[in-house]
């Protein structure tokens, strides 16, 4: 006999991995539960002044732009999407990935690139008072793009992408069945849109607009760019300039409320319809093809939010840093924060990937309620904008350095000091808290693919619970590991509001330079540090057309 | 193979396993001697499949105990990994790992073993199987009956003591099916391999098992040999499940079961006037132009082949019987006699 039965009892394969995935799990819910603590220990007297003067001001504030910026993706990502399916005309093909493009910029770096851009003595508008005959800006001048306005719509233009994916793909799986037959029903091609299929993208729309909101919740440099005062600014402003760790965390807790109610909107929205995969293979959405000259203008239509989201604010921050470049050159400072950047995002994206391979494979082996909650659980994160979760780290891990500091004091009479926000460990947890969602659901989906009967034929052919995952799961959902873990380092590069509240003194990435030089007005190196996070930005975007393409 | 071959043995006791509120295995109790090729059959979701999955120790039970070789495997206090219980298992969708080559697949349950011992293991069965042509191929690369082999090869090379086959020939087509179950089949008894097989099948299960053993919402309802399943069914539903019955409800009356085409006798545990239904075989009724012990009016005529089916109208039977004929009757005949042949019939009491 080769391998004698074990004779000696023990626990089930798989209840080391529950156990870690318990510990992730809790790790990833510790931030939000010290936020609450927190919070409920305020003193009331800064409450009433936060309910009275802070707060009634940035909710409103918030509610507008929320409902400013849900308008225009869900106009510009059906529309868009719509265009696509429906259309054939030359550089359809070309337009179908490169709509995706303004997702590489972040939403701080787009306003930062407008307000040069738009600026009144600045080329643009030059060029316009040129062209009417104005000499100066105090004769005529664009709408200042610092205002609500402005904000609403440069949020918009970077933020579609999330309402078209989803939509886009709800079209193209749509059966062509559904629209022949409602023309056979006497509905007219034009009428197709608003009767059949708008309504069958619903739920997509819901998504998509909920994650396009998601993301204006979490953006911090944009809103305060432009000016506009939103609670995500105000629990920055109530932390950095006051120090007050109690009344930020309730304005947080008043934006998880919105997050809450958001997600209760998206529900709403999507009314009773599921996405449905019909057990019929359904026939792909064939196209219309329409006369050159229409088929010309509706490129144009297409290529319009492409050049506002992306071509204008690229080309110009490529001009700028070449400017820059010939100008100084790169400077050490800007080398050590290309250092710091990739680091930080490098090491955060290792331990998000081994994280989320932790709570997608143990809910494999163990699938079952316990696995479905703490997957919820340690998603959560997701959805809470940067600045909640940072100021949530901020609890744990001050409570935690006060611990070990006074601990350590005590005992061999050394200060520690603040250990962990001080390294940059609370920025990596700010990160994994954030992003774990990505890795563990990207992960998952690459293990679904896999059959159960491959872990059973490994394992009655002698291997481990983590022998299999070793000689099949992985070899097997490379792809699906590789692509999250891009995904999560290309977030972490762009996050701006959690890096901005948690890193270590004299500590600077791309991200927060820019957002430095931009609130000091000064236009520097800037240019440089924002097209490399563009750069960056842009592979997700060749990953999400390429498995755009492989779908068809 | 080895002197202890004829100790091996399975034994399943009072087996229970449900998922949610879903009893899925109710009790099963079951002994499997050395050398066995066992068929479980039944609808789906009767618990055949749950219950190789237990066997193999890729799920868990709830209650009762497994027995390999005499030493407990799963029970309420102790649970032996599938990695160390020595079973092959062919799964339903063969499981072939895709980024493997055939040789490596059947290299991948040799692991703990000695190098040079894994690879000289790999080559006799690939010789054996007869599959020398297909190891540096790819899964993908294979056709159904392949992938069979391969599967088969794969589970075999560790020298399990007992094979667990999950509906193993469902995938391939029909004329294929046969030929490959005939050769598999041949194949394991030369081996002497104790063989557990999963099927939906009836036909497959009467033909490719020395014991077949009927299973109903995770109970078992009967096990014994094909002829004493086809035969002697123990219930209504053990009877239908291989054969497709002409069902005439009746009174069990003095040893009788009375129906409108008559009396036929048949000792039953029921009392005097309990309703019983009689079930009669499309193959036991003979059928001729001339009278018989009822008559009745020929309503359809589908022509098989070598026997043809008839759809026969008698009075007092609200459907019509159903009877399969090698004899051949003209084209225009209308009212034949029928006969039931003795000691052919089947009677349950209605449950």
């Amino acid at each position: 006999m080769i391998s004698a039965v074990r004779s000696w009892p023990r626990g089930r394969a798989g209840a080391r991995w529950l156990l870690g995935a318990g510990c992730v799990a809790c790790l990833v819910m510790l931030p939000i539960f010290a936020l609450f603590l927190q919070a409920a220990q305020g003193s009331t007297g800064l409450w009433s002044h936060l309910a009275s003067t802070i707060l009634p001001a940035a909710l409103a504030d918030t509610i507008i732009l929320l409902c400013g910026v849900g308008l225009i993706t869900a106009i510009l990502g059906t529309s868009t999407a719509w265009l696509v399916t429906a259309y054939a005309f030359p550089g359809r093909r070309v337009l179908e990935w490169a709509l995706l493009l303004p997702l590489a910029v972040p939403t701080y770096i787009i306003a930062y690139a407008y307000l040069d851009i738009l600026h009144p003595i600045g080329s643009v508008q030059g060029t316009i008072r040129w062209m009417l005959g104005y000499s100066g800006p105090r004769e005529f001048r664009l709408p200042d793009v610092r205002s609500m306005t402005g904000c609403i719509l440069l949020l918009g233009f970077v933020l579609y992408p999330y309402v078209y994916i989803p939509t886009r793909a709800m079209f193209l799986t749509q059966s062509a069945n559904l629209i022949d037959a409602s023309r056979t029903l006497g509905i007219s091609r034009r009428a197709v849109f608003w009767h059949v299929a708008l309504p069958l993208a619903r739920p997509a729309v819901a998504v998509g607009v909920s994650l396009a909101l998601m993301e204006t919740l979490n953006d911090i440099g944009a809103s305060e760019f432009l000016g506009v005062r939103t609670l995500t600014v105000s629990i920055y402003t109530t932390w950095i300039t006051r120090s007050d760790l109690p009344g930020a965390s309730q304005i947080a807790l008043s934006l998880l409320i919105v997050v809450v109610a958001l997600v209760a909107f998206e529900k709403w929205a999507r009314g009773k319809q599921r996405y449905s995969t019909g057990a019929q293979r359904s026939r792909a959405f064939e196209p219309r093809h329409v006369p050159p000259g229409k088929g010309l203008m509706l490129l144009f239509a297409g290529l319009l939010p492409i050049l506002i989201g992306f071509g204008a604010p690229a080309i110009y921050l490529v001009s700028e840093a070449w400017k820059r470049i010939e100008f100084a050159g790169l400077s050490t400072r800007f080398l050590a924060e290309a250092f710091n950047t990739i680091i930080l995002a490098s090491a955060a994206t290792i331990i998000t990937v081994l994280f989320g391979l932790l709570i997608a494979y143990a809910s494999r082996l163990r699938p079952g309620t316990a696995t479905t909650w703490l997957q919820r659980l340690s998603t959560l994160g997701y959805a809470a904008p940067g600045t909640v979760v940072a100021i949530g780290v901020l609890i744990v891990l001050a409570t935690f350095d006060g611990f070990i500091d006074s601990t350590a004091t005590a005992w061999f009479g050394v200060s520690t000091g603040l250990l962990f926000i001080g390294s940059g460990a609370a920025l990596l947890y700010a990160y994994i808290v954030r992003f774990l969602a990505i890795s563990a659901g990207g992960i998952d989906a690459g293990l679904a693919r896999i059959p159960v009967s491959f872990d059973h034929a490994s394992r009655v052919l002698g291997q481990s619970a983590a022998g299999t995952f070793r000689h099949v799961h992985l070899p097997l959902s490379k792809a699906a590991i590789t692509a999250a873990g891009l995904l999560v380092f290309v977030d972490c590069v762009k996050e701006l509001p959690a890096t901005l509240l948690l890193r270590p003194l004299n500590v600077e990435t791309f991200a927060t330079h820019l957002y430095g030089e931009a609130a000091r007005g000064t236009y520097e190196e800037a240019s440089i540090a924002a097209l490399a996070i563009v750069v960056i930005g842009i592979l997700p975007v060749i990953l999400l057309s390429r498995m755009g393409q492989a779908r068809q | 193979m080895t002197p202890h071959a004829k100790d091996r043995t399975l034994e399943l006791h009072n087996v229970s396993r449900s998922f949610g509120a879903t009893v899925a295995l109710d009790d099963v109790t079951l002994t499997i001697a050395s050398g066995e090729i066992i068929c479980l059959v039944g609808q789906s979701g009767c618990g055949k499949s749950t219950l190789l999955r237990m066997i193999a120790g890729v799920d868990v039970i709830d209650g009762g105990h497994i027995l390999l070789n005499g030493e407990e495997v799963s029970g309420p206090s102790r649970f032996v990994e599938p990695e160390d219980r020595r079973i092959g298992f062919v799964f339903q969708d063969y499981a072939l790992f895709p980024h493997l080559t055939v040789e490596q697949n059947i290299l991948f349950g040799l692991k703990r073993r000695p190098k040079q011992e894994a690879a000289s293991r790999t080559a006799d069965v690939i010789a054996h199987i007869g599959i020398a042509h297909l190891q540096g191929r790819y899964p993908h690369m294979l056709s159904g009956g392949e992938q069979q082999r391969v599967a088969l090869a794969r589970a075999l090379a560790p020298q399990p003591d007992i094979l667990l086959m999950d509906e193993p020939f469902s995938n391939l087509d029909r004329g294929l099916r046969e030929r490959v179950r005939d050769e598999t089949l041949s194949l394991l008894r030369g081996l002497g391999t104790t063989v557990i097989m999963v099927t939906h099948d009836p036909e497959e299960a009467l033909s490719a098992g020395d014991r077949v053993v009927l299973m109903k919402a995770g109970r078992i309802v009967q096990a014994g040999s094909g002829y004493d399943l086809h035969d002697r069914p123990v219930s209504a539903y053990a009877a239908e499940f291989f054969c497709a019955f002409n069902k005439v409800s009746g009174v069990y009356r003095n040893g009788h079961v009375e129906t409108a085409i008559g009396r036929f006798a048949q000792a039953l545990d029921a009392g005097e006037g309990t309703p019983t239904t009689l079930y009669i075989r499309p193959q036991a009724i003979s059928v001729s132009r001339g009278p018989g012990d009822v008559s009745g009016q020929v309503k359809g005529r589908i022509f098989l082949g070598e026997v043809e089916q008839l759809a026969i109208a008698v009075d007092g039977l609200e459907q019509p019987l159903q009877v399969r004929t090698m004899h051949r009757l003209p084209p225009d005949t209308e009212t034949v006699g029928l006969t039931v042949l003795p000691d052919s019939w089947l009677a349950f009491p209605p449950d």
